[in-house]
């Protein structure tokens, strides 16, 4: 029968080939459902692998769907690294439109265009606290993060919608649940006209060198993760697991804020009940994915937004269902999770001892 | 009075349904287990179960299908996650990500599918009594079954060998193992048998408690089923309890509302949610506490040999 | 185990993408470009969609009008659509997709689409845009609706005369005038057979959630409620009516079958003659853009499949207004109506326009509670 042995050492080859073995098996996988679904499975390939970027328009889409899961995704990289288990991105992003939306609200059409940095830092913020809640009750009440940063997205969608349909509802807009839609000055900045790619995406790049340097050149960053991975072992050390929490939550929650500000003052350009759109989801597997490593979750993060972008062009122009997006995207991450264990675990036949 | 004794009976019913999803991962999590993709299975054995009463018009071949679905992704679940050691976590939130998605994939021929008459429930003579007999006696039977199952599995756990077994490869692997039990067979039928009940959760809302389907209409229901494992502590009767009062807020909502009480709907429709948070914050306070109850291999993989 | 090194990783890694490559370019092959015809090249017709086809509700009733316009149009058009588009910022992408594909109208038919829509008709001036239920129009897009309050007050008139608690009960989505108008006129059909009649509402906040929504219906039933009407998008008010001994409507399409006993009738849309009418001018090239509302008397509302143990005078009575509203003897909105404060808020006689029946924030007298914000 087929055995696993703990390998002495973790595998190199391993490491960078499991994520490439999980592609190669989701797309087989996803072939095989082509074809059961009558549909031309190299057409489908299509839509998924090659009209997301054949042209600058599509890589700009591209960028603008993977900018949010991106910056999200660093943010959990922190987090997941300690050992901390946030669930919540999506509620964390959602306070961060909510509070970003409601500094743009305050402008008008002669404020100063330095107000996009008010935004986004405000996103930062509203996220920041969301997370910070989640740190609290973790910190004093040893309240699991992971149900409470779950339950915080809820709670989170329900201030939105008590926001939007209440007293940020736009006067002049026939009752409808939305704010009026922002004003020019709050836009941010595109980087290029003809597409809506923005200054977001160089604040992910910043962010993922950013990160890199965090977490593998910084004490801190050591102290981060093993505050979170073996509290005991760090308290030797002179480590605090405790302000390793917090880090992780706020580093975490800022980041999901900051992709909820980019979000809402970019290509939304006004706060609808709609801005909870699963980023906060998507981006665990992209950091999963992306191994946690900032480069990594670059590739991945473009990766998922393939998928995306994919799923809605097979919808139109092949009739396939919406749903093929989730399908993939949790086929990809099972593959990956098996694949995975060929990183520390060997495999081989061991004959039935006597 | 008429209105509460319907309250009563709507919260029993909307408490059912969390229950049983709970004592699934309870079973689970006895066994040192966590399983995150209750929502995804919920999903996929609602479909299944929708799918069979379609085909075949009996309820109960859709509640065996619901156990089947969710025993089967439970099933895929185990293996990664007891016999490749992946991490429970990860591995749980990509079922139930898996689960939304393939549940709607499958179910999109089953959108505008209606399931025959449903029939009504009544406990004979006692459903006649006023106010008692609406509130309490005029339910399906699964409503009453969970209620058996809760007391048959508080049996099971501190009464019977094989529950005490289940519950030592929770609380110590390896001692398990040196006694001679297979920790990692166990813990995959316990995955398995977690993995079944939160099938018929989800087959019990697509057949009996909503009987249509759209995708997504678990609404979160696996998650706050998670949740009340942990603020039960891990024991079945306060899961029940805690079942319905998770069912009685949900359904509070509405009733306010109809009563036009002035309270914006947002904070209503928030109320379980904070509900959830609060008591989790004031159960976890005493860290003893739950060291006392919670499984102490929960979430940490085995391997025999290591 | 082999020690593989850093170099055979990346000539692996190369491999299997240039490898992936040459499948993606093989399938890229364009599709054989039909043959020059002497026919011209039909016009081709895109829908946008906010929920799923198969919904019983909203969606299903735009999908069947495609269809009817396929029949009444045969080879002249070509038509497709995309289900489940977000309200969100991806709006805007499926529409400029369905723009580059050659589309020459594009319908999108929820509310929110109409930043979406405006922005891509703006850089697309040769495409005609059609929007449901919006109120933003450029010289390329224009706006549509239909007059559902018609067939809330057609159900009222029932609902007035079904009712033995005289509780009446509305599973509301979303607080916009539109739902609250329907809400209103409801109760104002119920009472204007039966005076004594109060309706209680109960907002979900969603078009589509059929848990919810059958959570709401129970809440209204267990409230003393034994007539529902609803203005959200599935069937699950019906069906919950069924299983509870009450009665209540279907809304948007015909949903008799799910819920036979309950069911009273359906007020049904019938997208049909206005996108008929649409894509004719389209081809016609007499396309204008501008704001339409259309009713009973167009042919895009319908009271359906009413019960057979309703009374025959209230079916003659349904008849009436239907044929009143077609030649214009008969308005709904006509004073004198009065708010919940007593108050009036349409004197006698006075026949409300569009304008004010598209900013309704009041409720009539005779419904409880209040208007959300």
């Amino acid at each position: 029968m087929l055995k696993l042995e703990l390998r002495s050492q973790a595998s190199d080859f391993w490491r960078i080939a499991s994520p490439l073995l999980a592609l190669l098996i989701t797309v087989t996988l996803g072939i095989g459902l082509f074809i059961l679904l009558g549909k031309d499975p190299l057409r489908g390939l299509q839509m998924f692998f090659w009209e997301p970027v054949k042209s600058a328009y599509a890589l700009g889409e591209l960028m603008v769907k993977a900018t949010p899961l991106l910056v999200i995704a660093l943010g959990l990289a922190v987090c997941y690294r300690s050992n901390v288990w946030n669930i919540g991105a999506e509620g964390q992003f959602v306070m961060g439109a909510v509070v970003a939306g409601g500094v743009a609200l305050l402008a008008d059409q002669e404020t100063s265009r330095w107000i996009v940095v008010a935004i986004v830092l405000a996103g930062m913020l509203g996220g920041m606290f969301w997370a910070g809640i989640t740190a609290w009750l973790k910190d004093q009440f040893h309240a699991n993060e992971i149900l409470v940063s779950l339950m915080l997205v809820y709670v989170a969608d329900m201030v939105l919608g008590y926001l939007v349909y209440g007293p940020w509802k736009d006067p002049a807009g026939y009752n409808f649940p939305q704010t009026k839609t922002f004003e020019a000055v709050t836009q941010i900045p595109r980087l290029m006209s003809g597409s809506r790619v923005s200054v977001g995406l160089i604040l992910a790049l910043l962010g993922v060198a950013a990160v890199w340097i965090f977490l593998f050149r910084t004490r801190a960053g050591f102290a981060q993760q093993v505050g979170g991975l073996a509290p005991a072992a760090s308290r030797y050390a002179g480590f605090s697991s405790r302000k390793a929490l917090w880090v992780a939550l706020l580093v975490s929650g800022g980041a999901a804020g900051v992709a909820g500000a980019l979000e809402v003052a970019g290509p939304l350009g006004q706060l609808t009940p709609y801005v909870p759109s699963g980023y906060g989801f998507a981006a665990i597997i992209v950091a999963y994915v992306g191994r946690l490593h900032p480069v990594g979750m670059l590739f991945s993060a473009v990766l998922m937004s393939m998928f995306y972008i994919g799923g809605e062009l097979a919808q139109s122009r092949m009739g396939l269902p919406k749903s093929i997006t989730g399908v993939f995207q949790g086929l990809l991450l099972f593959s990956l999770l098996a694949c995975d264990t060929l990183v520390a675990y060997r495999l081989h036949w061991q004959s039935r001892r006597v | 009075m008429e209105s509460y004794a319907l309250l009563i009976a709507a919260t029993l019913n909307a408490g059912t349904v969390l229950a049983i999803a709970a004592l699934g991962l309870l079973i689970n999590e006895k066994a040192g287990i966590v399983n995150l993709g209750a929502e995804g299975m919920m999903l996929c054995a609602a479909i299944a179960g929708f799918a069979t009463v379609v085909h075949t018009g009996s309820d109960v071949l859709g509640f065996m299908a619901g156990m089947a679905a969710g025993a089967v992704l439970a099933a895929i679940f185990g293996v990664l996650v007891v016999y490749l050691s992946t991490n429970q976590y990860a591995t749980g939130l990509a079922l139930s990500l898996f689960g939304v998605g393939f549940s709607a994939f499958v179910g999109i021929g089953y959108v505008q599918e209606k399931l025959p008459q449903r029939p009504s429930f009544e406990v004979p003579f006692l459903a006649d009594i006023p106010l008692l007999g609406a509130a309490f006696f005029k339910h399906h039977p699964l409503v009453y079954g969970v209620i058996a199952f809760v007391l048959g599995l508080m049996w099971f756990l501190y009464k019977s060998r094989t529950g005490l077994v289940l519950r030592s490869v929770g609380e110590s692997p390896e001692s398990a193992h040196a006694l001679g039990y297979s920790v990692r067979r166990i813990r995959f039928c316990a995955v398995i048998a977690g993995g079944a009940l939160c099938g018929l959760s989800g087959a019990y809302i697509s057949v009996a408690y909503t009987p249509l389907w759209v995708e997504g209409m678990v609404s979160g229901k696996g998650w706050i089923a998670l949740a009340l494992t942990t603020f039960a502590t891990w024991r079945p009767a306060r899961i029940l309890l805690g079942a319905y009062l998770f069912g009685g807020v949900t359904m509070l909502q509405f009733h306010l509302q109809g009563l036009g009480v002035q309270v914006p709907s947002q904070w209503l429709s928030a109320l379980p949610y904070v509900a959830t948070i609060v008591v989790l914050a004031l159960i976890s306070r005493n860290p003893a506490w739950i060291r006392i109850n919670m499984p102490a291999s929960l979430g940490k993989p085995f391997q025999p040999g290591t | 185990m082999t020690v593989l090194n850093k170099r055979s990783v990346l000539k692996i890694a190369a491999i299997s993408l240039v490898a992936a490559a040459a499948l993606v370019a093989c399938g890229k092959k364009e599709e054989a470009k039909p043959a020059a015809v002497a026919k011209a090249e039909p016009l081709k017709v895109a829908f946008a969609y906010v929920g799923p086809v198969g919904d019983g509700g909203w969606t299903f009733a735009h999908d069947n009008a495609r269809k009817a316009l396929e029949k009444e149009y045969g080879d002249k058009i070509v038509t497709s659509f995309v289900e489940k588009v977000p309200e969100s910022a991806d709006a805007e992408r499926v529409f400029r997709d369905l723009a580059s594909q050659g589309n020459k109208v594009i319908f999108g038919t929820t509310f929110g689409y109409m930043d979406p829509m405006l922005k891509v008709a703006a850089d697309n001036k040769e495409i005609k845009f059609e929007h449901a239920t919006g109120y933003k129009t450029a010289d390329n897009l224009r706006t549509y609706d239909s007059r559902t309050y018609e067939g809330a007050y057609m159900a009222g008139v029932i609902a007035g005369k079904m009712t033995k608690t005289n509780t009446l009960g509305v599973v509301a989505s979303i607080p916009i005038p539109e739902v609250i108008r329907n809400i209103n006129t409801f109760t104002m059909g119920a009472q204007s057979v039966n005076p004594k009649v109060k309706t209680k509402v109960v907002w979900i906040n969603e078009w589509f959630n059929p848990p919810k929504e059958t959570e709401a219906a129970t809440a209204l039933i267990n409230g003393g409620a034994d007539v529902l009407m609803q203005n959200t998008d599935s069937s699950a008010v019906l069906q919950t009516a069924e299983k509870m001994g009450k009665r209540a409507f279907g809304w948007d399409s015909d949903m008799t079958a799910y819920g036979p006993k309950a069911h009273l009738g359906s007020a049904v849309i019938n997208w049909a003659p206005y996108y008929i009418k649409a894509v004719g001018e389209a081809l016609g090239g007499n396309w204008t853009t501008g704001q339409s509302w259309w009713g009973v008397k167009e042919g895009a509302i319908d009271m359906v499949s009413v019960a057979a143990d309703v009374p025959e005078d209230t079916k003659k009575r349904i008849e009436e207004i239907k044929t009143g509203l077609k030649d214009g003897s008969f308005s709904i909105w006509k004073g004198p109506i009065v708010g919940q404060d007593g108050k009036e808020v349409l004197a006698k006689d006075v026949v409300a326009d569009d304008k004010f029946l598209g900013g309704i924030k009041f409720y009539v007298k005779g419904v409880e509670g209040k208007v959300p914000n």
